[in-house]
């Protein structure tokens, strides 16, 4: 950690808690009726998408899930346009065709969202391939759920990855839970990472709640993946803070669980260590976090006086 | 007559065919004790049958119709789950090419009593991926049938005639019918296929419609009324296979006809029935066959968007008063 710059450093506290206070105004504007259709929030698995994305370039590529807000973010992403995206505004990322569950920055190297579990795994693998075949030094990082791993699109993808040596960081974001379902109830093994081994590419296990152990692993295969070795699985042990989308109680996790891992919270661990170690003073966190507080208001005042786009808008872009 | 929601019935109907018969089962993504079915269909039948009865299912559709294929062909009656319709996407080979051809290509040796139960339909805000109307991908793929209930009553009573069947059937629900209360009687009653219902009665013309449409449907019809025209509003129930003659006959009376589908127009729902008409009833027809159907597009986000390109009363009427 000391041997990371202080504005690493802090560029990842910052990003960690844009995420957070992202989530939060959107539940709250979700409470208040304000976000159509459903939401999926990311809180409490922070430190996944940003220690993956710090360990990228502006250039290298990233594949999102149905819990995609944190990915965006993390990989760049103007929390103005995410946010109307969010509302179904004109001025978000998809001109509002896409939502919560769908959202896609491409020059910044961000792929899209699917909502179709799994989906997104031959996508980045294609991606990587195209990499490979234009010889380029960029890598893809992409995100996916435990529960996706029992999808036959995870194997043939991580196979596909593995003969070609393409440079994937398949990331795998261990929150125990699919939906209502633990993990011990449709797969007999307890680290995904152990799949790696079937496809003849290496696995490794991270503290998902831990911001520079996940950056540690990820640097790991993004280097690996440039010199040309192929792909990594990582898997990242973390947890939702939240239920599965926006009407979920989540009544099927133990209190004890959902307490041990309210203590483990990523952004409470790294604000401790940053503080410990010196590498950021009490009124130095105070002012980002008001500064992101501010940037996230911004944001969401932009979404609001956004228009929403013209009916008729519904019959474009359907083909190039 | 007691009156229960369209879900309540889908789940009195799994109830009824479960208790009467050990070897239905049920298996789809969290179906069982931990959620009851993202709509809520199957809550409470882990808690009567148990998990070995209902089961939770990793997320792996291609595998979840593909297993229902084996139970089916070697004793069992499996009801399969897909959690959205749009997701039947990844499991069409075992839907297309194995349960529908497994008895035809081995030369009628075998039967393939699987249900598989799934949510279409548009207007709840949850874009191109959770919101498509593809019945009529599986009206392509001969071997198959397709169930399209608009009621409480029609649903719990094709449920029970798909599980007793003996061939694979596409069990097409709506999201929006799913809270949506209809008479449903106490007494055990099922519901055939290929027999259409005629939902409401008249004079001037005809609407074809299916699932949620049907509801729209006899809006306009009611407001069609009060301006002096008679709707008679026809409802297939099931799609495959298709009742040609209620509808054909409803034509004869009427002279006109208006499809109303809510998915994709093109190769859609009312494409095949306008087909239909055109080739066995045109003598019939007063003026040109109309359409109210989706626009080739995605289903976009934005509730302005999503609006617009789901059919609507207003859109129905339009249709009407062009023929009438
Ligand atoms: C192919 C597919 N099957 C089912 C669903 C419904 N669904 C949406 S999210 C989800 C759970 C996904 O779990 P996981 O992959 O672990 O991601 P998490 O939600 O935990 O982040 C399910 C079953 C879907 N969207 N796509």
């Amino acid at each position: 950690m000391l041997n990371l710059a202080k504005e690493k450093l802090t560029e990842m506290f910052r990003k960690m808690l844009e995420i957070r206070f992202f989530e939060e105004k959107v539940f709250d504007l979700y409470a208040q009726n304000l976000v159509p259709g459903t939401i999926h929030l990311y809180t409490g698995e922070e430190a996944v998408a940003v220690g993956v994305c710090a360990a990228l370039e502006k250039t290298d590529y990233v594949t999102s899930t149905h819990r995609g807000h944190g990915h965006c973010i993390a990989k760049g992403a103007d929390l103005k346009r995410t946010m109307a995206e969010i509302l179904g505004k004109r001025t978000g990322y998809c001109k509002g065709k896409g939502g919560s569950m769908h959202i896609a920055d491409f020059s910044i190297g961000m792929l899209g969202a699917t909502a179709v579990v799994g989906a997104g795994m031959p996508i980045a693998v294609g991606a990587g391939l195209s990499i490979k075949l234009r010889k380029t030094r960029q890598v893809v990082a992409c995100f996916f759920g435990e529960g996706a791993s029992n999808q036959g699109t995870f194997h043939e993808g991580i196979n596909m990855a593995s003969i070609w040596r393409l440079p994937v960081i398949f990331i795998c974001e261990n929150n125990l839970y699919a939906m209502g379902t633990h993990q011990s109830r449709v797969m007999n093994i307890e680290n995904i990472a152990d799949r790696a081994l079937a496809y003849g590419i290496p696995g490794v296990i991270a503290d998902g709640n831990d911001v520079l152990a996940v950056y540690e692993k990820a640097l790991q295969a993004v280097e690996r993946a440039r010199k040309g070795e192929g792909p990594t699985l990582i898997e990242c042990k973390t947890y939702r803070h939240k239920g599965h989308s926006r009407v979920d109680p989540a009544k099927y996790r133990p209190k004890a669980e959902v307490e041990e891992w309210l203590a483990k919270d990523p952004i409470k661990r790294f604000k401790e260590k940053l503080l410990q170690e010196g590498v950021l003073i009490q009124v130095e966190v105070q002012k980002i976090e008001r500064e992101v507080a501010a940037e996230i208001e911004e944001a969401v005042k932009y979404a609001m006086e956004s228009p929403y786009p013209a009916p008729e808008e519904a019959l474009e872009d359907v083909y190039a | 007559m007691r009156k229960i929601a369209y879900r309540e019935a889908l789940r009195e109907a799994l109830r009824e065919e479960m208790r009467r018969d050990p070897t239905v089962f049920l298996l789809g993504e969290d179906i069982g004790k931990y959620w009851g079915g993202a709509f809520k269909v199957t809550e409470g039948l882990a808690e009567e049958f148990g998990e070995e009865r209902v089961r939770d299912t990793p997320i792996s559709e291609s595998a979840i119709i593909g297993v229902g294929v084996g139970a089916a062909i070697t004793g069992m009656r499996p009801v399969a789950e897909i959690m959205f319709g749009d997701l039947t996407a990844l499991a069409m080979d075992q839907i297309a090419n194995q349960a529908a051809k497994i008895r035809y290509m081995f030369g009628g040796q075998v039967k393939c009593p699987l249900v598989i139960r799934t949510p279409f339909g548009a207007g709840v805000n949850i874009a191109a991926h959770h919101s498509q109307s593809l019945e009529a991908w599986f009206m392509h793929v001969p071997g198959l049938y397709v169930a399209v209930p608009s009621t409480p009553y029609d649903a719990k009573g094709l449920l029970k005639s798909a599980i007793r069947g003996n061939n694979p059937v596409i069990f097409c629900e709506h999201k929006l019918l799913y809270p949506v209360e209809g008479e449903v009687p106490e007494e055990q009653y099922t519901v055939p296929f290929g027999v259409a219902d005629i939902k409401r009665e008249g004079e001037d013309a005809t609407i074809v419609a299916t699932l949620y449409m049907v509801h729209k449907a006899l809006e306009a019809a009611k407001t069609l009324e009060k301006e002096g025209v008679s709707v008679e509003v026809v409802d297939p129930r099931t799609l495959t296979p298709l009742d040609k003659q209620t509808i054909i006959n409803s034509v004869k009376k009427t002279g006109r006809i208006v499809i109303v589908s809510e998915d994709c127009k093109t190769a859609g729902v009312s494409a095949e029935i306008a087909a239909i008409i055109a080739e066995e009833a045109i003598d019939y027809l007063d003026a040109p066959i109309k359409r109210v159907a989706e626009p080739d597009t995605p289903i976009p986000f934005s509730p302005p968007l999503e609006q617009y390109v789901i059919p609507d009363e207003k859109a129905i009427i339009k249709a009407v008063k062009e023929v009438v």
